[in-house]
């Protein structure tokens, strides 16, 4: 493995007309991490994504993989990379099966006995029908067709840009599991996700991006400080104590069936204390669901998020 | 369709429920459709009256000549004019009403066909595939209303081509009862095929499948009919069982006759009846017809982006070169006849603009049909090459992309083999030329100047096609100006001279720069100066494509 980090990027500017898509972001990935690539549609991820892959020219700043200029050294650079989008289109009159091969034949690799192997074992795992014509797979088999064509290959960095949308949760187990694996190999990630509890599981470290620049950067602890979890409590004793606890935020109280109804956000780190002291408010029925990253944005960075959809 | 679902033969797990409810919704979802559809629906009928009021013009223009109408006739006596026309009725005596019934009900009759066809499978499979019926199926409508109501509107549709053309007709002096009885029975006969594909889909399991079937069918009925007119005037027993056949044996405009159409009424009929069968025996985004499994591996030659876009042209290649060939082929088989045309149509400005004043007739005609052939090579590359936008609009030009291939190596994939099979379309089109010429009996030009002819049309088809490589490279919204210049050149080939254009003007057409090698020779200079044209667009064409942004997917 190399000694220079697998992407580097200092403040990358890129625009589309007059829209600043990218404005000052700043991105390392070194050998061997796992980074989440965090941030509302339009925050400029795929922007991100895209200039590192070389299909985009950037208008100041530079993006490094592996020390390599991604424009100039882009065919290069390829060979030791794989990548997913989050919309995958296929050649309709190839068969998913196909389609695996020639994007493997691409890359270059070719072991065909250990390739073949590795190919039944993940059309397995991801329960993938490979000779259907890819016209007539679903959005969610079209995402698993770019999935085993990139775990098929051993690359040195995985580029994923919302993997997983379209597929079912017991896919995305089985993806995570796979991610798991190439970081047990030492492989670096990027993966660009909205899906707070899907970067949780598997990255090391954390990015967000909003409006094309990063906000917040560093590993998962540290950005717990972030997270939030909300919680609704109907108790028969005065919540009012509870408010003063350290770390619970935005208490609303109103009367309910056998006692009253409170609602509030606890910060992670406090969650503990917080319930048990809720606990000794002789609880009647109690839920907490952690804010989604939607709602982490309006929270943090003061107004909602340019495009929520 | 009552009958069917109560129809004693019927085994009771199969009977359905009754027929009320199974046509339930049948209106609204005629509604949607209408609504969905409304500019389609508009479109067919206006470009089929278009095709009729330009026919009808040339028509009436010929029945002024009652020498051209003659020479004309025995044209249609030919074989290749028959498998492009129609049995002949009325040859003998050709007014402008047999000429149009014998000529244009076949075009006609295709055209609709392919309407119903498309517009059938579209409401009916292609919705089931999506998946958006299941939506509607769910709600209060019957297993049979997206059926009836598909077939519904495309009546509709084929009525109102028919009204629409019956008038174009009529007003141009043609009788009023033969005219609508001609456009009403090319309507009936195009439903014929609407049906087909109404029973397609419900055997078929994809959209494609069922579209596929049912114009397999439409090219069947097209080559018995052809077939048994060429074997015996008026058309033999196999004339008879086309449905094209039924329609043109009305005998319309000559010594019409109603009951071949009962034919047709009877196909729909049973057609209907049998779709409804298969309807209400099968699940709901079943077919009949399983679909066979493709391949879990790839092709060994399937190695990199230059044999995929093998894969992805070849079959275009192929029904492009088969297709425009024959026409070629049949073509060529008229031109023996033409000097007695040109003579009988000697005083038609608008003829002699387009042939010119040259000696030899024939070689003349066979130059203009050499930029027939050109212009639909040039279409073919044009297309092709314009395929790259599509794989970068799509995404898959990025899939392929971010692996190790340079942009150059992608795009040459595509451009190169679109360069290729235009010339391949090209040169098969001018061989075809001269084999339907000497099949029948000209030997004169030789081989050597058809040859040269195919050739010389190449360095201009590259310059077109690498235009449309450019404007992608460069402009990739402005794609569209390729099919201007397309337009241009075919303009400038045909009617230069009737517009009086100036030769700057004419110049701007690549093909302009051929000449008619038939008549003029080759002009080697010309050519070259094409060719250099050709790589500059080119060397343009890659310089922009490598330096600039993909679009997003």
């Amino acid at each position: 493995m190399t000694a220079a980090p697998a992407i580097e990027i200092h403040d990358l500017r890129k625009s589309f007309g007059t829209v600043q898509a990218l404005d000052g972001l700043d991105l390392t990935v070194q050998p061997g991490e796992i980074r989440g690539f965090l941030g509302p549609n339009g925050a400029g991820k795929s922007t991100t994504i895209r200039v590192l892959l070389g299909l985009l020219r950037t208008d100041s700043g530079s993006a490094r993989l592996f020390g390599g200029d991604v424009w100039r050294d882009a065919v290069e650079l390829h060979k030791r990379i794989t990548y997913v989008p989050g919309d995958v289109s296929l050649w309709p009159n190839l068969t998913g099966g196909e389609c695996i091969d020639y994007l493997a034949r691409l890359s270059g690799r070719h072991d065909k006995k250990r390739l073949a192997a590795r190919k039944a074992e993940l059309l397995e795992r991801f329960e993938l029908d490979p000779r259907k014509k890819s016209r007539t797979y679903s959005k969610g088999n079209r995402q698993k067709v770019a999935l085993v064509a990139a775990f098929l290959t051993d690359a040195e960095l995985y580029v994923l840009d919302e993997p997983t949308s379209g597929l079912d949760p017991l896919m995305e187990a089985v993806f995570t599991e796979y991610v798991r694996e190439a970081k047990a190999a030492g492989r670096s990630v990027l993966l660009s996700s909205h899906i707070l509890s899907e970067v949780e599981k598997v990255c090391d470290t954390v990015t967000i991006i909003r409006n094309g620049t990063d906000v917040e950067s560093g590993t998962l602890d540290e950005l717990r400080h972030l997270t939030r979890t909300s919680v609704t409590a109907v108790v028969a004793g005065d919540p009012s104590s509870v408010m003063r606890l350290d770390g619970v935020h935005d208490l609303v109280t109103t009367p309910a069936d056998g006692g009253t109804r409170a609602t509030f956000d606890v910060d992670n780190a406090q969650i503990g204390a917080v319930l048990s002291a809720v606990a000794a408010l002789d609880v009647h029925s109690l839920t907490a669901t952690p804010p989604s990253l939607e709602e982490l944005f309006m929270r943090h960075y003061g107004d909602a998020p340019a495009d929520a959809r | 369709m009552t009958a069917l679902a109560t129809a004693p033969a019927a085994p009771a797990a199969v009977r359905g429920p009754a027929l009320g409810s199974t046509l339930a919704g049948t209106g609204r979802l005629l509604r949607v459709m209408l609504r969905r559809d409304r500019l389609r629906l508009l479109v067919w009928p206006l470009g089929v009256a278009l095709l009729y009021a330009g026919a009808l013009g040339e028509y009436v223009i010929l029945g002024d000549d009652p020498e051209a109408m003659s020479v004309r006739a025995t044209l249609m006596r030919t074989p290749a004019m028959i498998s492009m026309a129609g049995p002949g009725y009325g040859v003998d005596d050709y007014t402008p009403g047999a000429a149009v019934a014998n000529e244009l009900i076949l075009w006609l009759v295709l055209t609709l066909a392919v309407m119903s066809i498309l517009q059938v499978v579209r409401h009916t499979r292609a919705e089931e595939e999506s998946s958006r019926s299941e939506l509607v199926r769910a709600g209060a409508v019957g297993r049979h209303a997206s059926s009836v109501a598909a077939l519904l509107q495309v009546v509709i549709a084929n009525v109102l081509v028919a009204v629409v053309s019956g008038l174009v007709l009529v007003a141009y002096d043609f009788d009023a009862a033969e005219s609508f009885t001609m456009t009403f029975s090319v309507a009936l006969g195009a439903l014929v095929f609407g049906a087909v594909a109404l029973v397609a889909a419900q055997a078929m399991e994809h959209g494609r499948g069922a579209t596929g079937i049912s114009l397999a069918v439409l090219g069947g009925a097209y080559s018995l009919r052809a077939i048994g007119d060429i074997q015996e005037e008026h058309g033999s027993w196999l004339s008879w069982l086309s449905p094209i056949g039924w329609v043109q044996q009305t005998r319309v405009f000559v010594d019409m006759r109603w009951w071949p159409l009962g034919l047709c009424a009877a196909a729909i009929v049973l057609l209907i009846t049998l779709a409804a069968v298969l309807g209400s025996r099968r699940d709901f985004g079943a077919g009949l017809v399983a679909v066979r499994a493709g391949r879990s591996d790839a092709d060994p030659a399937l190695t990199g982006p230059f044999a995929l876009a093998g894969v992805q042209q070849r079959m275009a290649l192929l029904w492009t070169s088969l297709g425009l060939g024959l026409m070629w082929f049949a073509s060529g088989g008229v031109v023996e006849a033409v000097p007695d045309l040109v003579e009988s149509v000697a005083d038609n400005p608008v003829y002699s603009a387009i042939l010119g004043e040259g000696d030899d007739l024939i070689r003349t005609f066979l130059g203009v049909f050499g930029l027939y052939a050109g212009s639909g090579a040039a279409a073919f590359g044009v297309a092709m090459a314009l395929r790259a936008k599509g794989e970068e609009e799509s995404g898959r030009a990025e899939l392929a992309l971010t692996k190790p291939v340079s942009r150059a190596r992608w795009f040459a994939s595509g451009l190169v083999l679109a360069l290729a099979g235009a010339a391949v379309v090209q040169v098969t089109g001018v061989l075809a030329l001269w084999a339907g010429a000497a099949s029948s009996g000209l030997d004169e030009p030789g081989f050597d100047a058809y040859l040269e002819l195919a050739l010389a049309y190449l360095p201009g088809l590259a310059v077109i096609v690498a235009f449309a490589a450019a404007l992608y490279a460069w402009v990739p919204k402005a794609t569209g100006l390729a099919w201007v210049l397309f337009g241009y050149v075919f303009v400038v080939g045909m009617f230069a001279d009737l517009f009086g254009l100036p030769d700057w003007a004419r110049g701007i057409s690549p093909f302009w720069w051929v000449g008619n090698p038939m008549v003029d020779g080759v002009d080697a200079a010309h050519l070259w100066g094409l060719c250099g044209v050709a790589a500059l667009l080119l060397l343009l064409a890659f310089t922009g494509f490598r330096r600039r942004d993909l679009q997003n997917g």
